[in-house]
Formats: C-alpha cells, sequence, structure tokens
C-alpha cells in the first residue's frame, strides 16, 4: 500500500461522485427528508419519535452507502477500469480503503447533516451528546461501505446489484430491535439479530440515547461494527483478483 | 541484450475452451510488433498474458527479465485495453492525472501526454460526453502517461480519422526508436506495414513470425491482407493433409 496512490484512490473516487451531482443530492438530502416524514408520523407520540430517529440517524448512511459502494464497484470490475488498475502500482488495499475513505468522508458529511437536522430542527434530544451519534452513523456508513464492496463481487449487472440491498440490509433493519426489542423476540430470531452488525450499531446508538457519558456496551459495540468492517474488508480483498480467466 | 518479452509455451483456457495454444515467441526491445488475426483468434488473451492480468493453464510470460505481472513491472508496463477503460464520470484532465499520480508523477506529464493524444481541448469534458474515437484517445493517453518501458496496444488505432491515425504512428514510432517495445494489435492491414514486425494469430496458433517484408515474400504477394489469407489456406491445407 502507498500513501500517495491511496490518496490519489480516495480523491478520485471523490471527484466521481462530485460530479454526479443526483447522488449527492441523495446523500446529503434523503436522509433529511426521511427524518422529517419520521416527525411528522409521530408527531404526537414524542418518545416514539425520539427513539425511531435516533435509530435511524444509524441505518440511514448503512443503506445509502452498501448501495453507492456496491454499485460504484460493480462498475469498476465491469467496465475495465479495474482490470487496467491492476496493470499499474495500484494495491487492493489502496482501492479498497480508498473506497472506505472516500465514501466514509462523505458519511461523515452526511452524519453531520442529518443529526444536526434531527437536533436542531427536529428536536431530536439524547443523554449524551450528538457527537458520539455522528461516530457511531459513520461507522455503519463504513459498514455499509465494506459490505458493498464484498457483494459487488457476487453480482455480474447493476440490476443484480440493487437486488443484494434487500437480502443484506431487511433481515438487520427487521431484527435490530427498531420494531420489536429483542429480548422479546423468540430465541432463535434473538440468536440471528446477535450476529448481524447493525444490531450493535442501533444498540450503541440507545446508549447514547440513554446515558450522558459513553458507556463501556457502546465502545463494545463501536468495536464490534469495526470488526466486522475489517472482516467484510478482508474478504472483499480475497474476491479482488489480479489475474482472471 | 535480453528481450523484451519472452514467451514459451503459453496456454490459456477460456472457460473451457483452449484458446492459446503452446505459444512460443521472443521480442526485441524498441521494436514495433503488430499482432494481427481475426477476433476472436487470441490476440487479447496474449496480451491479457503479458500485462499479466490473465490467468494461464501452463507457460511462462517474461518481461524486461521479470515473470509478466509481478510488482515491480507495473510500474514499466503500460496497457490499453480494447474497449476505452476510462472513469465515465470524470473529466479527461481527471483521468489522466489519476493514472499519472499511480506512477509519481504530475500534471505537467497528464497536460502533455493529452495534447499528444490531440485531446487538448477536450481536457475539460466529461469522459461520458466524448465521442468514441476521443474516449480511446483519452483511453490511450491513460496507458501512456506513466512513460512505460513496455507498451502493450489492444487496437488503439480503431476509429481514428486517417490524419489522427497516422500522426498517433508517428508517436509510436517515436516511442520505439527512444527503446519502448510496443506491442499493438490490429485488424488494419495498413498499419501492419509500419510495424517492425508481425505476429500472425489464428485460433489460438502464430502461423507467421516476421518482418512485414518477409511475411509477403514468403506469401509471394505485395498485399499483405492477401499474404495472411494465402497463409491461412497454406496452413488449412497443411493441416487437411
Amino acid at each position: 500500500m502507498s500513501g500517495t496512490i491511496l490518496a490519489s484512490t480516495t480523491g478520485r473516487i471523490l471527484r466521481q461522485l462530485r460530479h454526479d451531482r443526483p447522488t449527492v443530492a441523495l446523500v446529503l438530502l434523503m436522509p433529511v427528508l426521511l427524518l422529517t416524514l419520521i416527525y411528522y408520523m409521530f408527531e404526537h407520540q414524542e418518545q416514539t419519535f425520539h427513539r425511531v430517529a435516533l435509530i435511524m440517524l444509524g441505518i440511514f448512511p448503512f443503506i445509502i452507502m452498501f448501495l453507492i459502494t456496491s454499485i460504484a464497484m460493480l462498475r469498476e470490475r465491469r467496465s475495465g477500469t479495474l482490470e487496467r488498475l491492476f496493470t499499474t502500482p495500484v494495491g487492493k488495499l489502496d482501492l479498497l480503503f480508498g473506497y472506505g475513505l472516500a465514501f466514509g468522508l462523505a458519511a461523515t458529511v452526511q452524519g453531520v447533516v442529518a443529526t444536526g437536522v434531527a437536533f436542531w430542527v427536529l428536536g431530536l434530544d439524547t443523554a449524551g451528546t450528538m457527537v458520539w451519534v455522528i461516530l457511531i452513523a459513520v461507522a455503519n456508513a463504513v459498514l455499509g461501505v465494506s459490505l458493498g464492496l464484498l457483494c459487488s463481487a457476487f453480482a455480474r449487472t447493476e440490476f443484480q446489484a440493487v437486488q443484494f440491498l434487500p437480502l443484506v440490509a431487511t433481515p438487520q433493519i427487521l431484527l435490530c430491535g427498531l420494531f420489536v426489542p429483542r429480548e422479546q423476540m423468540a430465541g432463535w430470531l434473538e440468536g440471528i439479530s446477535n450476529v448481524l452488525p447493525l444490531t450493535y450499531s442501533v444498540e450503541a446508538l440507545m446508549e447514547v440515547g440513554a446515558n450522558p457519558d459513553p458507556t463501556g456496551t457502546m465502545w463494545r459495540d463501536l468495536g464490534i461494527v469495526v470488526g466486522v468492517v475489517v472482516v467484510a474488508l478482508a474478504l472483499g480483498a480475497a474476491t479482488l483478483r489480479r489475474r482472471t480467466p | 541484450m535480453e528481450a523484451a518479452i519472452t514467451i514459451t509455451g503459453l496456454t490459456v483456457d477460456r472457460g473451457k475452451k483452449e484458446v492459446l495454444h503452446e505459444i512460443s515467441t521472443e521480442v526485441d526491445r524498441g521494436v514495433i510488433t503488430g499482432l494481427l488475426g481475426p477476433s476472436g483468434s487470441g490476440k487479447t488473451t496474449l496480451m491479457r498474458a503479458i500485462v499479466g492480468v490473465q490467468l494461464v493453464k501452463a507457460g511462462s510470460v517474461t518481461v524486461l527479465g521479470r515473470p509478466a505481472g509481478s510488482a515491480s513491472l507495473r510500474q514499466s508496463v503500460g496497457y490499453l485495453t480494447q474497449s476505452p477503460s476510462i472513469y465515465q464520470d470524470l473529466t479527461v484532465w481527471e483521468n489522466v492525472r489519476h493514472f499519472a499520480s499511480l506512477y509519481g508523477l504530475g500534471d505537467e506529464e497528464a497536460e502533455q501526454t493529452i495534447s499528444d493524444v490531440g485531446l487538448g481541448e477536450q481536457s475539460g469534458q466529461l469522459a461520458r460526453d466524448l465521442s468514441g474515437g476521443q474516449s480511446s484517445r483519452a483511453s490511450l493517453a491513460c496507458a501512456l502517461v506513466g512513460r512505460p518501458e513496455v507498451l502493450i496496444l489492444d487496437e488503439p488505432t480503431v476509429g481514428q480519422d486517417p490524419v489522427l491515425r497516422d500522426d498517433l504512428w508517428r508517436r509510436f514510432r517515436k516511442f520505439a526508436d527512444e527503446g519502448v517495445t510496443l506491442m499493438v494489435s490490429s485488424h488494419v492491414m495498413d498499419e501492419a506495414n509500419r510495424c517492425d514486425r508481425l505476429l500472425l494469430i489464428r485460433d489460438g496458433r502464430i502461423i507467421a513470425d516476421d518482418t512485414p517484408a518477409a511475411v509477403k515474400e514468403a506469401a509471394g504477394t505485395n498485399d499483405l491482407d492477401q499474404a495472411f489469407l494465402t497463409l491461412v489456406r497454406e496452413r488449412d491445407e497443411g493441416e487437411a493433409a
């Protein structure tokens, strides 16, 4: 891995994003619009709004970054640019971390905007500070990036790539404790939910919601999410083959 | 001096089919080799093997004394894929600048290369807004910008107007004079006359490997198209007999 190549790759991906205005708008505005929708849905149930909006601040970046990354990486694989990059001094890790960094940066901007609007405009309130909320949102976005990179290896068309979103995201959203508290689930469902990374990021967000200072559970949960990111990136690296049939 | 490219017994499968059958050849430094043959004959596969992105079944490919695809070689080998492989959502400048940076080069080299391929005026245009010919020249610029010692170009002049094509060939000749080794695939036989040496490929086998003049002489004609046909027919008859 090389510092200049990593920086150049990150810059290149961000420049591609910048030329794609609709996607930039999607990244920045969609969470805000959906949060506003949730605000009006629970206009007379303040507690529910606080809970749902907080969880959504973690889920939106995951979904959006998963989608964007899997399509972007698929294009890289299908357009011949990946094959070409592999004849240059670019390393696999330069590429993977380049994507992670570029979209992680985009996710940070997204997290700041969405969290800012949620707290200052929509009146979201948590016991802990919003800095932790943003940190967890960014970790979730990077989780989406790493899983998107991995899943893109199993899709041959963009059409197939988007099918991975419901497959990867829906079970995690259903079982993360948003709809039914995890301790009230059937044992086997809770078992499944225990191995899904989004469960831990949602739990971390709930910790920030309930405690003024970062708790041990929050740090442990964040650690688990980062661990999954590392594993997904390693698996993603294994799917990147310099030599192909 | 050792050869720039040495290929020994190269055999490649794609899918269940063997597409290259024990190919062996050597290419000297500073030489332009034309790779000719019909579509599906194995030209692209051979080029992919030389740049080290092709899984090979048997045999070896050595470039500048090192195994094809080794990390230290990637600094010195430039590859142009057949269909333009550039980022559609970046400008010409951003594309070339990115590839320059991968070789530790900067703005100056990028700008020079863009003007070398005649895209100076399109520098700020997004790749997706370019014409087919412009797109492939942008792609060519990305292969040239790293100042490679070995250039593998898969149909670099397709869709270019004759003046530009002539211009590009002059440039290739200049590179060769400076010691760069070029392998250029083409469908256009009049381009073959501009090479120092021709490799004619058919069905994954080399059927001729000589200078353009010698190839024509062997076939007893002054026309390369005709020479190619004659060689193919002779071979087919030889196999049938």
